[in-house]
């Protein structure tokens, strides 16, 4: 194995460690952080944020960035709410489909602007949140859709399943399942770690680099959309003005501490499952040790930055080295 | 390999212009399969763009290529990869993240979205492509984790699964150890007995030598001559490559020369110049020429502190002095006008006035403030003495010609007044009006007694500018010849490596 291969594989071992620490620690002084009961409840908080990831880190490694998918799972999840209050008939599995369709159309008119226009994705993908945000509002009048209009099986599948474990948890890793082998197996994943890595490079191979973005941030949305209909499911209604706000922020940093590399090219689908965990974890320990309200937002952030500072502290003693010579 | 008797590429009247100017007339060119046919030249003679022209990297603007006897159209690489033809680029043009079996099999063909990688054919069939050519690459390491010269490998590798018939290499040995090169060598025989065509680009004649069949030498765009190596002397490649009539040059006086301002003794850095050594004095050009890649520029920056050397000691106005960034240099009264100004030199998007007070923020106010008034009057002064052609000073300097965003960079760099000042090809790409102001400038520098240290590809113009010439081949000075002993064929004569390395 060379030194590359040996460091990803430290890095996911290194998540798996800051896991174990935190169970310890956090365990040691309070002893119910270690009961299959927290265990359900990280679970149940993770698996909104698991499915936008593994969109978020492919258009990542795909060297882009989609700031736009709080306003997606937003429009995706009042869209379909608004058409499960109107069309009571309508049934579950269409719900699913719509919301995915609607996902990857925002996601597809976002890559479509990026690849036509040759512009940056932090840029376009800034004003499609705001855009994608409003026409929530335009959409619903600015009202919510209430629990009493947010079908009973929905909600049942964010509490059980035939085997004990929501259904939502069991979609959130069957997805990160079908990332892993999309990625890892066929050909148009393989392209899009190329195309991050060199674009130049990957123009001159034939690879279609415009059509890696189109799939990449269409899959970003439909996975944006999904988690829209996880969204009602998990908290039983939508609100324009609440519903997905912010929720690229705490992605991307999950995806981030999963060891995708912002630079493009770099990343895998264990390492962002170990990424989510480790968010969803901390944010789960932080109420359970008693630490107030007023601190827990200060310290969730502080443990990003403090993940990021190491991993970048890694990088920079090993793959820095390794490169040098090739202009860094 | 090939279907019939006659050449496997032929190349009739290919010329290629940019944007309306002409670098490459004319070629009229056959390669035989079975053969390695170097390519050789100066900087800048039209090797490359040829070369590029075959591997479908650029396009044509006149002219036919024949391939096996039919016309072709090579409009893309992977087109020439359908073709046969594959460029293994200098710095091999790869995948950094990626494995070495994935660079060799990613892109190429479009198998949809949803065709499947089969990872175990891939991974055996890595072993064998890199088998055959007998180094040993592990097919799951990662590429950035490689030497040069095992990526070189893995490209060539790449031309071989697609089974190419015909491969360029443009100055495959230049990051390369003796070693590696033999290694090299023998995979390029073996290519060449199975009746593929190679294509070899190279400055170093004893590899052409060692190596190649045929020869052609390029010179400002056209083809001067191909002939089998065994025919030509390095004396006669060497003037053909250099070729035109020496040119009547403005003899400047002698300048009286001062006091000792600079110099460097045993100043190594690995892998780029070893025991280099020179001194340099008050009111003196000492011109340094030299091949690219030939460590000049390197030495240049370890003399400024981007990249110091790791070794040697480097005295100003006769006292040891450590440089290790360059706002020392700068504090030593060094500027460095670099050889890429668009890299190294200009803030593309800044108006001129601001890219000229870039170097000397103390000349337009004090402390924190700046005045954008005295601003304005440094540049306008600064623009009037070097006649620097522009609309307005707000303008972003990216929109000045070449030789006038040179000028700015200068101009800047006067600000300092520095006593000595270190050019990194000042004229490249600026045309020849433009050059002849330079030209009377960098005298009337020396003249003003500032020490002044040129690299310059361009052999005319050292020889017009500079009272020593110091020649550099391969990270080492190769020769040093005085004003009334240079010439054109002797420089090249040491800047040519020959001797085995």
């Amino acid at each position: 194995m060379t030194a590359l291969g040996r460091l990803v594989r430290v890095r996911e071992a290194g998540l798996v460690v800051m896991l174990v620490i935190l169970a310890v620690v956090v365990g040691a002084i309070q002893p119910r952080f270690l009961t299959i009961a927290t265990l359900d409840i990280i679970l149940l908080a993770i698996p909104l944020i698991l499915v936008a990831a593994m969109g978020q880190m492919m258009v990542i490694v795909a060297r882009h960035v989609d700031l736009s998918i709080g306003s997606i799972l937003g429009f995706a999840s009042i869209a379909v709410g608004m058409m499960f209050r109107d069309i009571p008939e309508m049934p579950l599995w269409l719900g699913f489909i719509l919301a995915i369709a609607i996902g990857a159309g925002l996601g597809l008119v976002n890559g479509l602007i990026i690849a036509l226009f040759r512009l940056p994705a932090i840029i376009v993908t800034l004003g499609t949140l705001s855009l994608y945000r409003g026409l929530i509002f335009i959409l619903s009048g600015g009202r919510q859709v209430d629990p009493n209009h947010i079908p009973e099986a929905l909600i049942r599948m964010a509490q059980t399943s035939p085997i004990g474990v929501p259904w939502i948890v069991i979609i959130a890793f069957f997805t990160a399942l079908l990332a892993y082998v999309f990625l890892r197996h066929l050909r148009l994943g393989r392209e899009i770690y190329a195309a991050g890595s060199n674009p130049d490079a990957a123009r001159l191979r034939g690879i279609r680099v415009n059509r890696v973005t189109l799939v990449v941030f269409s899959l970003s949305g439909a996975m944006a959309g999904l988690a829209g209909l996880m969204y009602a499911a998990r908290f039983g209604y939508v609100n324009p003005g609440i519903t997905g706000v912010g929720f690229e922020l705490t992605v991307i940093a999950a995806v981030v501490i999963g060891g995708v590399s912002i630079n493009g090219g770099i990343g895998t689908v264990p390492g962002v499952v170990l990424g989510v965990l480790l968010l969803g974890a901390v944010s789960v320990a932080l109420p359970i040790l008693g630490i107030s309200g007023f601190w827990q937002d200060a310290i969730y952030g502080a443990i990003i930055v403090i993940a990021l500072i190491v991993d970048g502290s890694v990088r920079a003693g090993g793959l820095v080295r390794l490169v040098t010579g090739r202009g860094g | 390999m090939t279907e019939t008797d006659g050449p496997l590429v032929e190349t009739r009247g290919v010329a290629k212009s940019f944007s309306g100017v002409e670098v490459l007339h004319g070629i009229d060119l056959d390669l035989r399969a079975g053969e390695v046919h170097a390519l050789l030249g100066e900087n800048g003679a039209g090797k490359s763009t040829y070369a590029k022209i075959l591997a479908g990297v650029h396009r044509p603007t006149r002219g036919e290529v024949t391939l096996a006897g039919q016309p072709v159209s090579i409009g893309s690489p992977l087109e020439a990869q359908r073709l046969g033809v594959t460029l293994i680029h200098q710095e091999p043009l790869s995948f950094p993240h990626l494995t070495v079996a994935e660079n060799l099999f990613v892109g190429g063909e479009d198998t949809g979205v949803l065709g499947r990688v089969p990872w175990r054919r891939m991974a055996a069939e890595a072993e064998r492509l890199i088998g055959a050519l007998g180094v040993t690459i592990d097919p799951q390491a990662v590429m950035a984790g490689l030497s040069i010269a095992d990526q070189q490998m893995v490209e060539i590798a790449r031309a071989l699964a697609s089974d190419t018939r015909l491969i360029i290499m443009d100055e495959p040995t230049a990051p390369l150890t003796p070693r590696e090169v033999a290694t090299l060598f023998d995979i390029v025989r073996r290519l060449k007995a199975e009746g593929r065509a190679i294509v070899f680009i190279s400055h170093r004649l004893e590899e052409v030598r060692a190596l190649c069949d045929r020869v052609t030498v390029f010179r400002d765009g056209a083809l001067i001559s191909t002939a089998p190596v065994a025919d030509l002397t390095d004396d006669d490649i060497i003037r053909l490559m250099i070729g035109r009539p020496l040119q009547e040059y403005l003899h400047k006086e002698v300048a009286s020369l001062g006091d000792e301002a600079l110099s460097v003794s045993g100043l190594t850095r690995g892998g780029a110049f070893a025991d280099v050594s020179f001194s340099l004095r008050k009111g003196e050009v000492l011109g340094v020429a030299g091949l690219v890649g030939a460590g000049r520029t390197d030495v240049a920056r370890a003399i400024f502190g981007i990249a110091p050397a790791e070794a040697g000691e480097i005295r100003i106005h006769g006292k040891p002095t450590t440089i290790a960034e360059p706002d020392d240099a700068i504090a030593h009264r060094i500027a460095y006008v670099p050889e890429d100004r668009a890299i190294a030199g200009i803030f593309r998007t800044l108006p001129v006035d601001q890219n000229i007070t870039a170097a000397a923020p103390r000349s337009i106010g004090a402390g924190p403030f700046i005045s954008p008034r005295r601003e304005r009057e440094i540049a306008a002064d600064a623009i009037d003495r070097l006649s620097i052609r522009l609309a307005s000073v707000h303008q972003p300097i990216g929109e000045l010609s070449g030789g006038n965003q040179q000028k700015a960079i200068l101009a800047r760099w006067l600000l300092t007044d520095p006593e000595i000042l270190i050019l990194d090809e000042p004229t490249r790409g600026i045309d020849v009006g433009v050059k002849a102001e330079f030209y009377d400038r960098i005298n009337q520098l020396a003249a003003e007694g500032r020490a002044v240290l040129l690299i310059s590809s361009d052999l005319p113009e050292l020889l017009t500018l500079a009272d020593r010439i110091l020649v550099m081949s391969e990270g080492r000075l190769t020769g040093e010849f005085s004003r009334a002993e240079a010439d054109q064929e002797k420089i090249m004569q040491a800047a040519v490596p020959r001797s085995a390395a």
